[in-house]
């Protein structure tokens, strides 16, 4: 069964905040809920459907759905990092699709800056079997992600300054979000200048740390055509897994591989169909190692297809993250996802800042990575189109 | 140069992974193969997670490899080099690099097994320029 065109995304809500010092992870979940629904046009009552991840608070959407007096039929706090929302989008299509809810609302909240939390999701699980053979070698996200931009470099001649590219972009995009943590345009010289944080990635190839969150809301068709707003549809999904593969490591791909054909093959369009991408972007490597899995430029092309603006609305082939993404705007509780999908509906919706509007827009991607890049992680992806 | 200026947090051993640990302290790096197809695969397992056999029998790694990719992380005497290093068995694992200058490291260069004291639990294997 296919879920293309089964359910639409009729609302959604990106919190403004960037630190949340006098707001809880339960309050902000709420607010979000609480904005989407604006968005939409609906009320709580319509919700028969929540989806969370570890970000909520408590028992899965338990605690959640107590906190905000839902009453629903159907829940799903599939955990993988910061995609979560990604799949949890898909997820509720094919909820939609087989029948067991009509309007789902998707949340994603937390507070690490506020908190002053470390970037780790949680404290190690000793009963995780990979702990004992990895903690006390101290992995990190930041040189999790690293190692890879080194392999990178060493297979296919990648430099930092086309790295530096991506954060680039990201903030010419910024400059226009009054909401943007890091609104001044940089310089590749001022990226690859930046203090080094795990070589090779530099302080600049690093997301924000932010609080807040977002919501969306996915309703089933005959729902999203009563309501007055723009038709965004969920046209098809991917997600997979990827890890050390018990020794058998090779770091020149992601799990996008595999999430991004799939999305591609459900919905039935191609790379070259695609008028905006939102790409997961907790470090500028994430990014470019998804634009090669997802197609759109060859396996070790990615250097050359980020360079020179090519990421940049209104300059380049492909425009992406054009809220600023999680490079200068936000990266909620650490994780992406959510905000990726947000900014593919502004664009869809034509609700975008008029300077980085991407024109007829009528076809965009989400997709991200959760988890360490290096290490083990989930994709996912999803392919949205206007109607 | 970088040494190991930080405590290394102890590993904590499951029943599966003792046979691994107790050769750690005897400087001896343990890898599993399995006896139904004989592929070797790291971090150990009970089962193998190319055909899920309960046949896999510890396997005694040369200590040899090279470099497969690394990141320095932290500032001066606190920096650490975290690494793939893939063994001559053909499993690449997860591994700190030391008594090295990381500014002269380079992916494919040999290395060998060290173990490094941790606090309170079995030393861990690391490695260094061969
Ligand atoms: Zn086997």
């Amino acid at each position: 069964m296919s879920i293309k065109r089964k359910a639409y995304i009729v609302g959604a809500y990106e919190h403004p905040t960037r630190k949340a010092d006098t707001l809880s992870v339960a309050r902000l979940h709420a607010d979000v809920a609480k904005g989407a629904l604006d968005d939409a046009g609906l009320t709580k009552a319509d919700i028969d459907g929540y989806f969370c991840a570890g970000d909520a608070p408590g028992l899965g959407t338990a605690s959640m759905v107590e906190y905000m007096g839902l009453k629903v039929r159907h829940m799903d706090s599939t955990e993988s990092g910061g995609s979560a929302p990604i799949l949890h989008v898909a997820h509720a299509a094919q909820a939609i699709a087989a029948g067991k809810c009509n309007v789902a609302l998707v949340t994603l909240a937390g507070r690490p800056r506020a908190a002053a939390a470390s970037l780790a999701l949680r404290p190690p699980d000793p009963d995780t079997p990979d702990v004992q053979f990895e903690l006390p070698f101290a992995p990190a996200t930041q040189n999790l992600y690293a190692m890879v931009a080194r392999r990178h470099m060493h297979e296919f001649g990648t430099t930092s300054e086309q790295l530096a590219w991506i954060k680039v972009a990201a903030s010419h995009h910024a400059q226009h979000n009054p909401n943007a943590m890091l609104r001044q345009v940089v310089t590749v010289e001022e990226v690859v200048n930046s203090p080094m944080v795990a070589d090779p990635l530099h302080r600049l190839d690093c997301c924000v740390v932010s609080d807040g969150g977002g919501a969306v809301i996915v309703a089933r068709p005959e729902i999203a055509k009563s309501l007055n707003r723009p038709l965004v549809a969920v046209l098809g999904a991917g997600e997979a897994p990827k890890n050390a593969a018990a020794g058998k490591v090779d770091l020149t791909f992601s799990a996008a591989a595999w999430s991004g054909p799939a999305a591609f093959a459900e919905a039935g369009v191609a790379p070259t169909d695609i008028r905006y991408a939102s790409l997961y972007d907790s470090f500028t490597i994430t990014v470019l190692v998804q634009l090669e899995d997802l197609g759109f430029c060859r396996k070790g092309e990615g250097g050359r297809f980020v360079a020179d603006g090519n990421l940049i609305a209104g300059i380049g082939r492909l425009p992406f993250n054009t809220d600023g993404g999680g490079l200068c705007n936000n990266h909620p509780a650490n994780r992406g996802g959510m905000t990726k999908i947000i900014e593919a509906v502004r664009q869809l919706r034509g609700e975008a800042h008029e300077k980085v509007q991407v024109r007829n827009c009528d076809l965009a991607i989400a997709s991200g990575i959760g988890g360490a890049l290096a290490s083990r992680h989930v994709a996912g992806t999803v392919i949205l189109g206007r109607e | 140069m970088t040494t190991v200026n930080r405590k290394i947090i102890a590993p904590r051993p499951h029943p599966e992974t003792e046979p691994f640990w107790l050769a750690a302290g005897e400087g001896q790096l343990l890898l599993k193969k399995c006896g139904d197809c004989g592929e070797v695969h790291y971090y150990p397992r009970a089962i193998c997670p190319h055909c899920l056999s309960g046949r896999t029998e510890w396997l005694t790694a040369s200590g040899r490899g090279t470099i497969y990719s690394y990141s320095t992380m932290g500032k001066a005497e606190s920096a650490y080099t975290l690494a793939y290093v893939t063994l001559d068995e053909g499993v690449t694992m997860l591994t700190n690099l030391i008594d090295c200058d990381p500014a002269a490291l380079a992916i494919g260069q040999s290395v060998s097994v060290v173990f490094v004291p941790t606090e309170g639990g079995p030393p861990v294997p690391m490695f260094r320029p061969a």
